[in-house]
Formats: structure tokens, sequence, C-alpha cells
């Protein structure tokens, strides 16, 4: 063993150099890409409250991001309540906790999975049109002539995005809560013969309006986070189609990831809002 | 060279100025465009000419804004635009046309709004059945049928395209117009067509600059007042048409016969 390891010194040593070389440059990578996208939200959101406000642009992107969104929002949110209730209520039948099924179902949607579910499922589906639409005006320098026609393509293009998103992810977390509780009524009392009284007192009980403001305010995050990137990905995208389609999947994988991570970050931040301001 | 530079500069007032431009995309490795003095006559069409890879997009970019450079200004009708923001940047091109290399129609909008588009943006106060008007106007003028007004870009052909895009680019009324090789990807005939258009659409605004970037030498000769040859990042010779022809420049002298040649 140590025979080989002298013999292959210099080798295994090129080997672990190129290693971390790949580790550094990746990080590299990662780091010029968050700072690119940073700098990007910071110039895209003061355009945000800078006008001329484009209400015809933020309506047709509403539209976009929110209304063609709402049918797979309500098919993946009564799923999502009926699968959460039947796990929740399996677990709890065994302490003899039923009747705490409304309430953990109902808290574990209001304040994650609405917010969380809506966002992954929003990026995927505007999001990747989003960086497409915009890496195909790139390549095809629709954007280059909308500068030189003298319109600040950032605040035409995804000034509108960002704010469209900020106000219609919350509407479909409110739309993906409302549909997850009927989903789990639907589990829980049909099928599963709970006592609709008791299912609903629970939840009267336990929730309370702060439940769903944090998973809206959550939900408002990480409509930014989506529009943001992939709108910076669209933006930056070159090298024609190949370029495009890079840019697609890196906007969405890269905003995925990002809500994932960004809801650990929120949860806890709310949690010591929450305690600071002296609520439950 | 130097002869044809300051026969031209005595003769008119430059409308694009270019003093010492370089541009390095790597920190200053490589120069693609290294030590560019160039000036654009006003009032006349200019071809910028040159091998590909010599710096002739890059350099258009530049005059447009679109890349700030590494070092060197850019003065457009005797304003620097090197280190201008972006307001007043937003200001000046209001005051240029650009016919993009695929035209760069938007796909979203008809004809008819991608030509009213820059009027609705730069002139609010104008009811729309006056800048439909003019947008009407300048279809015309490109020579363009009112049957295709309502279509969208992806149902026009490639010389439809480029006629709405220029129209597109006349639409505020330019005093400088720019063509990003305004030929590529046409046929010889249509290429002549779109030659002519550039000749007519300058004589129609009087006082208008052109300045076509192109390596289409044929075309060149057959449109230019004034030519400028890149060559490795900077000025290989910018002078009339007949400058080139007098030229003892082994590269200019090989452009011309492969150029002349092809056209």
């Amino acid at each position: 063993m140590i025979r080989a390891w002298t013999d292959n010194r210099e080798r295994i040593n090129d080997a672990i150099d190129e290693q971390f070389k790949r580790v550094f440059k990746a990080m590299h990578k990662f780091i010029t890409s968050c700072g690119a996208t940073c700098i990007f939200f910071a110039q895209s959101l003061r355009l945000v409250f800078k006008g001329p406000f484009r209400w015809d642009e933020i309506i047709r992107h509403m539209e976009f991001i929110g209304n063609r969104s709402v049918l797979i929002i309500a098919m993946t949110s009564v799923f999502t309540g009926m699968a959460l209730s039947y796990q929740i209520f399996l677990g709890f039948v065994k302490v003899n906790a039923t009747n705490l099924v409304g309430p953990t179902v109902g808290m574990g949607i209001l304040r994650e999975l609405g917010p969380v579910l809506t966002g992954l499922m929003v990026a995927a589906r505007a999001g990747g049109a989003m960086a497409a639409r915009l890496g195909t005006m790139r390549v095809s320098e629709q954007i280059d002539a909308l500068e030189v026609m003298g319109i600040d393509s950032k605040q035409y293009l995804v000034a509108p995005r960002i704010l469209a998103a900020v106000i219609t992810v919350p509407m479909l977390c409110a739309i993906f809560d409302f549909m997850a509780m009927m989903g789990a009524h639907f589990m829980s009392i049909t099928v599963l013969g709970m006592d609709e009284a008791i299912f609903w007192d629970k939840i009267a009980l336990w929730l309370n309006p702060g439940d769903v403001y944090q998973g809206l305010f959550k939900a408002a995050v990480f409509g930014v986070c989506f529009a943001t990137i992939c709108s910076n990905r669209g933006f930056n995208a070159s090298g024609g189609a190949k370029g495009v389609g890079e840019a697609t999947n890196q906007g969405v994988v890269n905003s995925m990831v990002l809500i994932i991570i960004l809801n650990f970050f929120l949860t806890n931040f709310i949690r010591f809002f929450y305690v600071a301001m002296g609520w439950r | 060279m130097s002869e044809a530079i300051s026969e031209q500069k005595a003769s008119v007032i430059a409308a694009i100025q270019i003093k010492d431009l370089r541009k390095s995309f790597d920190g200053g490795k490589d120069f693609v465009l290294n030590g560019v003095n160039l000036e654009i006559p006003k009032g006349l069409v200019t071809c910028i000419i040159g091998f590909s890879g010599t710096g002739k997009s890059v350099l258009l970019k530049h005059i447009l804004g679109l890349i700030k450079p590494t070092s060197g200004t850019i003065e457009i009708l005797g304003k620097d635009i090197s280190g201008m923001d972006m307001d007043q940047l937003i200001k000046m091109r209001t005051r240029l046309g650009v016919l993009f290399q695929y035209a760069a129609l938007f796909d979203d909008m008809s004809v008819m709004d991608n030509v009213t588009f820059p009027i609705k943006e730069h002139k609010k106060e104008m009811k729309l059945t006056e800048m439909e008007a003019i947008a009407k106007k300048k279809l015309a003028q490109v020579g363009l049928d009112e049957k295709h007004f309502h279509k969208l870009p992806s149902e026009l052909s490639g010389g439809m395209r480029k006629r709405v895009g220029l129209a597109r680019a006349l639409a505020l009324d330019p005093e400088i117009i720019l063509y990003d090789e305004p030929t590529t990807g046409l046929d010889p005939i249509l290429a002549e067509v779109v030659d002519d258009l550039i000749l007519e659409t300058h004589k129609a605004h009087a006082g208008s600059t052109s300045v076509v970037i192109s390596h289409d030498l044929f075309a060149a000769f057959r449109i230019s007042d004034y030519i400028v040859m890149l060559d490795k990042g900077g000025v290989l010779l910018a002078g009339k048409p007949d400058d080139f022809l007098k030229s003892d420049n082994a590269l200019i002298k090989k452009f011309l016969s492969k150029g002349l040649k092809q056209g």
C-alpha cells in the first residue's frame, strides 16, 4: 500500500490538485453567478418602483403567471392535502391523537407546503417560460433592438415580470392552501370517517391568521426569487438555441434549489420575528 | 490613407468620431478593437467592411452604446457616449435607427405594432391614428404592401422582415441609420433590392447619415460614398471607393480581388 502510494505519488497529487481546482472553479462560478443575480435583482428592483409603470405588461404577465397556473396548482394541492392528511392520520392513530390531524395538516400546508410547492410549481412552469422567452429575445437581438430604440430593456422586460410574480404567487398560494385543505377535508371526513366538527374546530383552535400570512409572505419572496433568477438567466443567454436551453434549465433548477434553501431561513426569520413581537 | 482621411475631414463634418477605441473581453490579454481612430462623415453612406472576426460587429455595438469601451472615446453627433449613463444613452439612441442582421422584429407583435412601437414609447402625446399613419407611411416607403400590415413576423419572408425592420428603424426619423450586415442570408437579387432600398432611404431622409456594416464588397462599392476597412482590430484604410482601387496594400488587393469576383 505504502509502496503503491510512493510509486504513484505524483499522479495522486495531480489528481487531488485537479479535484481541488474543479471544486474551487465551481465555487467561483457559483459565487460569481450569485453576485451577478444580486446585482441584476438590485437593478431590477429599482426599476420596479421607477416609472413609467407598464400596467398592460404587468397585467399580461400576471395573467400568464397566475391565471394559467391555476389548474396545475389546484390539482397538485388537492392531492397533496389528501396524501398529507392520510399520512398524518396513520401516524396519529397510533397514539390516539386523530383529533389533531386537522391542525397539523393545516399548519403544514399554510406555513410550509403551500408556499414551497406553489413556488416550485410556478418556477417550473412560468419561470422556465420566462427564461426561454427572454433568452430567445436576447439571441435574436430583440433585446438589443429595444435598447437601441431608446427603451430600457430591463424596465420593459424584467420589472413587470418581477412585479407580476410578487402579486400573483401569493394569490396562487392562497388557492393552493384552500384546495389542499379541501383535499384534506375530503380525505379525513369522507374517506377516513373522522368527525367534521372536531376536524374544523381544532383547526380554528390551533391555527390563526398569522399562519396564513407567513405562507403568503413566503410565496411573495419565492415569486421575486424565481422571477429574478429566470429573467437574469434568460436576459444574459448567449450562444443560440443551445444557450437558450441552458439558460432555461439553469433558471428553473437554480430557482427551485433556492426556494427550498430560502424556505428554511425564512421559516427561522419569521419564527424569530413572531417571538420578538410577542405573537404565538 | 492619411491623405484620403484629411481630404475627407476638410470637406465634411463627422457624424461619428471614434478616438483610440480599444476593447478587450478578457481583462486586457487580447484586444478585439485595438486603437480604432475613425471619423464617419455626416450626410453620406459609409460602409464598414472587413474579413470575419475583424471587429465590425463589436464596433457597431460600441457606436450603439451596447458595449462600454475598455479605453477611448466615441462621439455621436458631437456627444461622447462612452461616459453616458443609461438615461443619457436612451435619449441619444432615439437619434439613431438600426436595421439588425435578422431584422430583430418582436415576434409577438404584428408588422404594424412593430413599427408603431418606438413611436408609442417616445411620442406618447400622439394619437394612435397619427402613429399608425406614420407607420403606414414608413412601411410604404420601404415597399411593403398593406396586406402584410397585420401579419406576424413569422409569416413574412426574410426580405419582407428586413423591410419591416427598416421601417421600424425609420419610425422616429433618425439622424443616423445603421445597417448591420443587411444583405447577409439573402439571394443576390434580393441583396441588390436591399442595397437599392438603402440608397432610396438615404435619399428620402435628407441630411441623414447611413452606416452599413458589411463584408459584401460589391455592395459596398455600389452604395458607399465612403468606405472604412477594418483589420486586426484597427482601421486599415478609410476613404472614397477610388482610394481602395488605387491602394497598393496587399490585403486590400486580396480582399478586392476575392470580393469583386464574388460580386
